[in-house]
Formats: structure tokens, sequence, C-alpha cells
């Protein structure tokens, strides 16, 4: 084996060698045997070993079980913990595996490939477990909610006029309201942190001006952690503070919250990308004496833009699903207002976290009049859930489509590096 | 960045353009602090009016007394984001080891997208998925720690069965929700910490005959230990100040127990404030600011140590 090849990965050991001296063929001593690994599907063989056992031992305990009084039952299991289910197999049988494969790779390998194949299942097991609440909210939320997003009108209409169980409504005001606040927000948030990030590459090099910097950074990464109802109180006593009212709300009051949220967002992430232009096109430009600022617009900025795009575009996917900052502040509305200055907004989290705490809606009769527009509506307890999920969805989709469009415009758009 | 910056020279002019820029780019560093400023200074100047009717300030002649209304919220607060990190911590690191080192080249960079799809979820959905889906399918799991022979020595998992009924919106599932929520940042950061252990350590101790576990186990824990330290303190204060989750999940309360399993018996400082009327005005939105304060203070303290950490491992 090459040394070349030595020196690269695990992975990479066994294809280079295979590719540039295949191995010697014939007797191999006992150490060269010990440290050989095995094929990757060999972990089939012993996860479909340990399934089976986890399938067999949890169908005997819960038979064994079952044949105790009742009160025994609750001593070992609790009142309703089945042994033998779904999902009880599969966590007892992943347990088992750990045990299983190890002794299997202890027999086959030795005592420290052994180790090596435990802990690589336990990795990827952690990796699993954290894809169990993406994959089942992402299932739940598009299941639960895509129905009612899809009942004509609950896009394009408001909730004026509907209580109780009313089987209509819409979410038309807190779209607008979401997308009017985040667009404040962004409006107070991206000059802000554009010219930071901008003062942190180009300008905080010498004196004072370094040590400032150093703090900034710092203060800024700290930023990132302020929770975010403490942003809503902030707002809130700003506005109290500057207008002596304590019952002001208005749609700006949250966009003031969000900035200070999006604010370090922006800022580390444009940082970054301003960090990337190369030196050299600042330099050539200098040296043709076009003046400081110029250089920084017209060719920093201008050549980082497509990061800056991505890193607004992140921050804003960031803030626009936020609740908390917003309960305080905007104060929430059932009918539409554009207007972000005056008066109560709606948002969309703000109108999940709503109706989910209304609950099930009462319902006294066939059918609910809406006391705005006079129409009649068919009566439904869930229906508070419902919006809850379908607002949930929209706002989830609105989140991965601003996602999607952030990495689309880095990918596509990115600047040559020259990596 | 030290070395080549383009230095401007005395000989030109300061362009009025230039002024103006610089101070406009300045004035937003000097913003920053402002702003952090602002935010201690207001909430203290709106929860002024609770302090000082306060037992603490006034003696005993006070309407109220701070600590007493602030103690069981910190310690509910404490509890949730500790049960959080406990579970989040092991698993994060999992992850980060297994993107990092375990994962093939080519899947690496879409599992961390995936994982950072978890940061991507609004909290209100993670609440509203915690809440609605995910306490019923924890209940007999709770059930089983709570009655069976073999978990209910724990003192954690006792309480009397009026505490611990359905449905179970206790501690510990708002602490499954939470510890969901900041598993993408802890794995982020530990991943970034993993990434940088030097490669020619880890291809050293490869070259030495050593296993990927015991490279692992030699080269990058060891190199990484600051990092994960301070990545789980981003991740604690995260949890610290998440309010949705918690105010959708679980059932509030007001006491000291230990009881994680006790249906409406803790609250913390977000869930708290957040639960309390919006519209309430005078000494109870004064008292509700003050916590504000309360859990901004601790926040910022647990950030300045995480990043202070960060920065101080980042310079060797």
């Amino acid at each position: 084996m090459s040394s070349s090849a030595v020196i690269k990965d695990q992975d990479l050991v066994r294809g280079r060698a295979a590719q540039q001296s295949p191995r010697p063929k014939g007797p191999r001593s006992a150490a060269a045997r010990e440290e050989r690994r095995l094929p990757w599907y060999h972990a089939l063989v012993t996860a479909g070993i340990a399934l089976a056992l986890s399938v067999v031992i949890l169908a005997g305990v819960q038979a064994l079980v079952g044949l105790l009084p009742e009160d025994q039952q609750v001593n070992l299991v609790g009142r309703d913990f089945s042994p033998f289910s779904l999902a009880s197999v599969l966590v007892f049988g992943y347990v088992l595996h750990l045990a299983v494969a190890y002794v299997y790779s202890r027999l086959r390998e030795g005592r420290r490939w052994a180790m090596d194949r435990v802990v690589t299942l336990v990795v990827t097991g952690a990796f699993v477990i954290a894809m169990i609440p993406l994959v089942s909210l992402l299932a739940e939320v598009v299941a639960r909610g895509l129905p009612r997003l899809l009942t004509p009108g609950f896009l394009t209409g408001t909730m004026q006029g509907f209580t109780g169980g009313a089987d209509g409504g819409g979410i038309l005001h807190a779209i607008v309201g979401t997308v009017l606040i985040t667009l404040g927000a962004s409006i107070i948030s991206i000059p802000i942190g554009l010219f930071t990030a901008v003062f942190l590459v180009e300008y905080s090099k010498t004196g004072v001006k370094r040590m400032l910097g150093r703090g900034v950074t710092f203060l800024v990464d700290v930023m990132t952690g302020i929770p975010s109802i403490v942003a809503g109180l902030f707002a809130l006593a700003l506005f109290i503070t500057i207008t002596n009212d304590p019952g002001i709300r208005s749609g700006l009051m949250g966009s003031v919250a969000l900035s200070l949220l999006m604010i370090p967002t922006v800022v580390r992430s444009s940082e970054e990308m301003i960090r990337l232009v190369p030196h050299d096109l600042r330099e050539a430009a200098l040296a043709l004496g076009v003046p400081r600022w110029i250089v920084t617009v017209r060719v920093v900025l201008r050549t980082a833009i497509a990061g800056l795009t991505t890193s607004v575009t992140l921050a804003v996917a960031r803030v626009i699903g936020e609740t908390a900052p917003l309960m305080f502040t905007i104060g929430g509305l059932t009918l539409l207002n554009a207007n972000l200055f005056e008066g109560r907004m709606a948002a969309l989290p703000l109108v999940i976290n709503g109706q989910y705490a209304a609950g099930a809606a009462p319902c006294s009769g066939d059918t609910v009049i809406n006391y705005f527009t006079r129409a009649e509506y068919a009566c439904n307890t869930g229906i508070n859930l419902e919006r809850a999920w379908a607002t949930a969805l929209t706002l989830i989709i609105l989140v991965m489509v601003l996602n999607v469009v952030a990495r689309l415009v880095s990918y596509y758009f990115a600047p040559k590096t020259g990596r | 960045m030290t070395t080549t910056s383009p230095q401007k020279t005395n000989r030109t002019p300061v362009r009025l353009g230039d002024r103006i820029f610089t101070s406009l780019s300045v004035g937003s560093g000097l913003l920053i602090f402002a702003a952090l400023l602002a935010v201690f200074l207001f909430l203290l100047a709106q929860s002024w009016d609770a302090i000082r009717a306060s037992t603490e300030v006034m003696g005993q002649s006070g309407e109220f007394s701070l600590a007493e209304f602030v103690g069981p919220l910190v310690f509910g607060t404490v509890l949730a984001a500790g049960l959080a990190l406990v579970m989040a911590v092991p698993v994060a690191v999992g992850i980060a080891l297994f993107i990092s080192h375990f994962a093939p080249r080519k899947l690496a960079t879409p599992i961390g997208y995936v994982v950072d799809l978890l940061a991507a979820v609004p909290s209100v959905v993670f609440g509203l998925w915690g809440g609605v889906w995910l306490v019923p399918k924890l209940e007999p799991a709770f059930r089983f720690l709570h009655e069976s022979l073999f978990t209910r020595w724990f003192p954690m998992f006792q309480g009397s069965d009026q505490e611990v009924t359905s449905p179970m919106r206790n501690v510990l599932a708002a602490a499954v929700v939470l510890a969901v929520m900041i598993l993408p940042i802890i794995t982020a950061v530990s991943r970034e910490v993993f990434l940088q252990v030097p490669r020619l350590n880890e291809e050293a101790a490869l070259a030495l005959g050593a296993t990927r576990w015991e490279m692992i186990r030699t080269v990058v824990l060891p190199f990484g230990r600051s990092g994960v330290v301070s990545a789980s303190m981003l991740g604690l204060g995260r949890a610290l100040g998440e309010t949705m989750a918690v105010l959708m999940v679980m059932a509030p309360g007001l006491t000291y127990t230990l009881h994680v399993l006790a249906v409406g018996q803790h609250s913390t400082i977000a869930s708290y404030i957040a639960a309390q009327n919006a519209e309430s005005t005078g000494l109870d939105m004064s008292k509700l600011i003050f916590a504000g304060l309360v859990l901004f203070v601790i926040t910022f303290i647990i950030n300045f140590i995480a990043r202070a950490i960060v920065s101080a491992s980042s310079k060797k």
C-alpha cells in the first residue's frame, strides 16, 4: 500500500489501494486478518438478527405480563405502556443491535473494530433520532393543514365576524400583516446590518476602530442569543417610554422588535460574504484612484451581492416565524389592517397561537351566523385547530420558499472565488 | 486581514463621500452597542415601578416580593432548559460527529442542510406539533417512568397521582420539544469545531493504525471539547429564552418541585410572560417587564460566557 494512500482517509484507503496496488493474494497474517473490515452489508445481517430478537423478546414479555394480575402489570410496565408495539420493537431492536453488532464484529474483526462499529451505530442512531421530529412534524403539518388550506376563501378571506365554530374564515389579514411587519423589520435591519458588516470588514483595521470592531463582533454574537420575548418587551418598553401611552400597539412596534433579532443574523452572514471578496479587486480599484466608498459600493458589495441576497433572505426566513416578539407589540386583530404605523395588526404566528389556545369550539346549533356578513356557516368544533394547522402550513411554506430561494441565489450567482 | 489591507495614503484628500460613508458604517457599529444598552435601560425603566413597589426595596410595606415572584419562574426556566440540554447535547454531538467524520463525503453537506431545516421551522409550529401530536405520543412512556418498578424509585419521576395525570403537559414534555429546537444550533457549532481539527493530527492517528473511533477519541474530542461546551451553552441560552414551545406544550404552575412528570407545576419566565394578559398595564405590566429583564440578564451572561469560550479557543 502506498504511503500517500495511507495518510488520506479510511474511505479512500480502500478505493486507492484497489486502484493503485492490488492486495497481494495468498494467506495473510493473523494480524492482517484481525484488521480486516467486513463489507457494509454485514450490518444488515446483524440488524436483521437484532430485530428478530427484539420481536421475539418483546412478544414474550407482552405475553408474560398479560398473564399477571392487573396491579402487577402496572407495577412492571405502567398503565398504558404496551411492550410489543412498533416503536418499542424498533427502539429495543436498536439497543440490541448495538450488542449484537459488537459481539459479531468482535468475533470476526477483533475488539477495536467492534468498538468502532458500535460507535458508528450510535452516531448514526443520533442522526436518525433527530430526523424523527422533523419528518413527523412536516408530515403532521401537511396532513392536518392541507385540507383547510385548500378550502376556498382561506387565503383570501379574513376572520372578520367569525365566532364560535363557524366553518369558514381566512388568514389574508395575517398574511398581509406578516409581510408588512417583516418588510418593516427588513427596512430597519438591512441597512444597519450591512453597514455594520462593511465596518467590520473594511474599516475596523487600526487603532480605536479595531477595538470597536472586536467589541461589535462579540456583541453581535451575544445579541443572536437575545430571547425573542425580550425583544418584544423591549419594543413595548421603548414605545411606552416615547409615547407615554401604555396601550400603544402597532405594526411598527413589531417591526422594531423583529429587527432586534434580525440585525445580528444579517451582520454575521453578510460579514462572511464580504470577506470572501478578493483583496485584488479592492486594490485594483483603489489604484485607479476610485474613492474608497465607491470601491465599497460598486466593487465590494457588487461582487458579494449574491451572497448578501442569500444572507438577507435567510435572516428574513428566521424572523418571519417569530411569535413572542409580536405578542406584546402588534396586539392581534381579526380584520385587515394594512397600515404599519397605526392600529393593531395580525400576523401568521399569532393566528396559530391564538387558534391553538382557543381549542375546541362550542357548538350550540348546527349553524353559526357571521355577524358581519350575515352569512350562515356550518358549525365545526375542530375548526380552530384546523385553522391553526393550515396557518402553520402556510408559514412553513413561506419559510421553506425563502430558504430555497436563498440557496438557489447563492448557488447560481455565487462570486467566483477561484476555488 | 491585517497584512493585505489597502492602506489609505495621507496624500489623497479625504473626500466628502468617504467621510459620510465611514461615519455611517462606524455609526452602525456603535448602534449595536447602543441597541444592547437600550434593551437593558428601557426594560429597567419600565420595570422600575415594580422594583420600587416590592418588599425588597420598601421593606415590609411593599405590595409584593420580587424574589417570591421571580423565584419559581427562574427555577422552572432553569429546570426546563437543563433537562432539554441533557437530552440534546449527546444527540447533537453524535450528529456533529456523524456529519463531520462518519457520513459519506457526498452526503455530509445535504445531511447538514437537513439538520438545519429543523432550525428553520418556526417555534410556534414546534409548539403546535408538541402540544397536539407529541404529548399523547409521550404519555405511555411517561406512565412507564412513573409507575414501573424499574424507574419509579427515581425521585424525579415521582409525584402524586393528582399531579401526574393526562394530558401529560409536564415540564419533561416541554423539555423534549426544547431539546429538538436547540439540536440544530448545538450541532452546527460542534460540527464547525470538529471540522477544524488539524487534518494532519487525524491522519497521523489513522496512520498509526487507529480505528476511526480511536482517532476521534484521541484527536477530535480533546480538540473539540471547549467547542462542545460553548455550543452547549449557546443551546442553553436558546432553551432559556424559548417562549412558544413551552407556552403551548406545558400546563403552567408556580412551584419548586423537581417532579418532572407532574403536570401544572412549573413555568418558565418566557412562557409566563407570554401567558399573561398582553393588555395588562401599570404594575402588572411592570412586573412582566421585570421578569423579562431577569431573563435578558441570565441569557446575556450565558451567551457572554459561551462566546468568550469560543473566541478564546479560536485564537489558539
